[in-house]
């Protein structure tokens, strides 16, 4: 099975204009199971979206390196390390979806096409790329909308493409930056309820960036909290919120539980501690 | 307070629409004019420019063809200074059917157009691609800048002597002329559409396994096509300006030289004509690069 880790990265942005160096992201040491669905919140600056672009192969690490199963995955040269790697993958791959928080999707093409051009870029047929993507699109609620112009969607239905195209690819992992963060309450929480099907259907992992407290504890099966300069995982959690959501189907009724409050304050407290001590939002 | 305010709005919305109001003086009526103004439904308050236009374009088109008209023919003016609108439509009819400098109006501007539209079709498929180039790739960028940087503000007349020292007066010497008007903008906007792509586009390109040269042909030429349509009209419109130009000098036909020949010997009415031509074949050139527009670009400002 092919996990994903993380090995002692540290990410260092130069200064602009020689000024002083930023330490975005130290000694991060992180694996991430097959199957689990792990969250990361804190402050803004504390790293995630840095985290992300790591994994995704947006950046390369300054120090430490990425592995994704038998593959370095970080665009650095091969290290020299216990584990045998069998392969390299350059930058960013098909085998790792992301999902973005918005002006991610093509406007000159509609739903369905959207939803299959990762396929078309690897030249599966039409007949079949149609059939996959169509498969997806109905397991995100899309299925009467194969024809639409994607900047005629709203953008709780544009988010839904976005996940639907990125499934369609068949990667190992899913990586979503914030992919809620731009839709309302409601359609958030319905968002939620999704992409917790979709994580239970597909059994693929999940890296899932957040702002929101209550988001992060009802979506994460592992939560991870950041904090900035340097921006680093201060705590973690093994959470159950989610399973317990797919077992009684009912949001409110799990977002009410006194554990999910007790937590909720928990977690608050933290996060207020990093904006106290770093005075800044 | 709210409730005054709901009766003014009403007031300026039908003036007209009780009878013990007296009606307003000119500086109020200019006020409503150059104010923010209450809203119809509908409406957004404070956009700028808000109302339809149509009917006021139409007002002033008449009104001046109808000034025109009017001074001509009672004769207060100089026909040599402005002849009328009935003597420039007789004139056109003649150009067009006799012609003018041994050439009829037909010939006249199938040269111009040919010139014209030979220079934008050579600029398309030379300036488009070199303006995707300096997008994506900084040696082309690097190489091509200073070049187009310097000579785009460069009238054409000025260089136009040196054009003839070196390509001769013939046909090829006009096209390039009007050509080198056209290359600056259209690539310059084709380089602006490359910039304008979304990053988070190309990176959900490259997190589907798309190749570099996918991207650039899936992702950027798509997104730079806005752009250099736009490119393509704002090139044109140089086209017709440096037109003239080019046909100031041994030219046997061709809208500019007509215009030129005319002025010379005074004969204003085909100056007039001339000038109307151009306008309308760069009008509907214009509108119909907007109907592509609409066609190919739905996207656009969405």
């Amino acid at each position: 099975m092919s996990r994903l880790q993380i090995h002692d990265v540290s990410v260092v942005y130069p200064g602009i204009n020689g000024g002083e160096q930023v330490r975005a992201l130290s000694d991060i040491n992180f694996t991430i199971e097959p199957g689990e669905f792990v969250v990361a919140l804190g402050a803004s600056g504390c790293g995630k979206t840095t985290l992300l672009s790591l994994m995704a192969g947006f950046i390369s690490p300054t120090e430490g390196y990425l592995t994704l199963g038998d593959s370095q995955i970080d665009g650095l040269p091969r290290v020299a390390c216990g584990v045998d790697l069998a392969d390299q993958i350059d930058g960013p791959g098909k085998e790792r979806g992301v999902v973005f928080q918005k002006h991610a999707l093509l406007p000159w093409l509609n739903v369905i096409e959207n939803t299959e051009f990762g396929l078309k870029l690897q030249g599966v047929g039409k007949a079949e790329r149609r059939q996959r993507a169509a498969s997806f699109l109905k397991l995100v609620g899309l299925e009467d909308f194969h024809r639409h112009p994607v900047y005629q969607l709203s953008g709780g239905m544009q988010q839904r493409v976005g996940i639907a195209r990125a499934l369609t690819n068949d990667p190992k992992m899913l990586l979503l930056d914030e992919p809620l963060g731009a839709l309302d309450a409601l359609t958030r929480e319905v968002l939620q309820e999704l992409l917790l099907d979709v994580w239970k259907e597909t059994q693929k992992m999940m890296f899932f960036i957040t702002h929101s407290v209550e988001e992060a504890l009802f979506m994460a099966s592992r939560l991870i909290i950041m904090s900035p300069r340097p921006g680093r995982i201060t705590h973690e959690f093994e959470l159950d919120f989610n399973e317990r959501f797919l077992e009684c189907r009912d949001a409110r009724k799990v977002k009410s539980m006194p554990e999910f409050i007790e937590m909720r304050e928990q977690v608050l407290s933290i996060i207020h501690g990093d904006e106290a001590a770093g005075g800044l939002h | 307070m709210s409730a005054t305010k709901a009766l003014d709005a009403k007031a300026a919305i039908s003036p007209a629409g009780s009878p013990q109001q007296s009606s307003p003086t000119l500086l109020q009526r200019l006020k409503k004019i150059f104010s923010a103004g209450p809203v119809m439904p509908g409406e957004s308050y404070g956009a700028p420019g808000r109302g339809k236009s149509a009917a006021i374009s139409l007002v002033t088109a008449s009104a001046l063809l109808l000034l025109w008209f009017v001074t001509t023919t009672a004769g207060w003016i100089d026909p040599m200074f402005l002849p009328s609108p009935v003597a420039v439509l007789a004139r056109f009819w003649e150009v067009l059917t006799e012609g003018f400098a041994n050439a009829t109006l037909l010939e006249h501007t199938g040269w111009s157009m040919m010139r014209v539209f030979g220079a934008f079709a050579l600029a398309l498929v030379t300036a488009v691609p070199i303006g995707i180039l300096m997008g994506v790739n900084r040696v082309a960028r690097g190489l091509f800048d200073p070049i187009i940087e310097f000579y785009r503000p460069l009238p054409p007349l000025a260089y136009l002597p040196l054009v003839i020292i070196w390509l001769g007066i013939g046909e090829v010497s006009k096209v390039v002329l009007i050509y080198m008007s056209i290359f600056a903008p259209m690539a310059l906007s084709a380089r602006a559409g490359v910039r304008s792509v979304a990053i988070e586009q190309i990176h959900a390109a490259y997190s589907m396994g798309a190749s570099r040269w996918q991207v650039i042909r899936h992702i950027i030429l798509k997104s730079a096509l806005p752009e250099i349509l736009t490119g393509m009209r704002i090139g044109i419109g140089f086209g017709w300006t440096t037109l003239v130009a080019a046909e100031m000098v041994a030219a046997q036909a061709g809208l500019g030289f007509m215009v030129l020949n005319a002025a010379e010997f005074l004969v204003t009415d085909v100056v007039i004509m001339g000038i109307v031509v151009i306008g309308i074949i760069a009008y509907l050139f214009d509108m119909l690069m907007r109907y592509a527009e609409r066609k190919l670009v739905p996207w656009k400002g969405k």
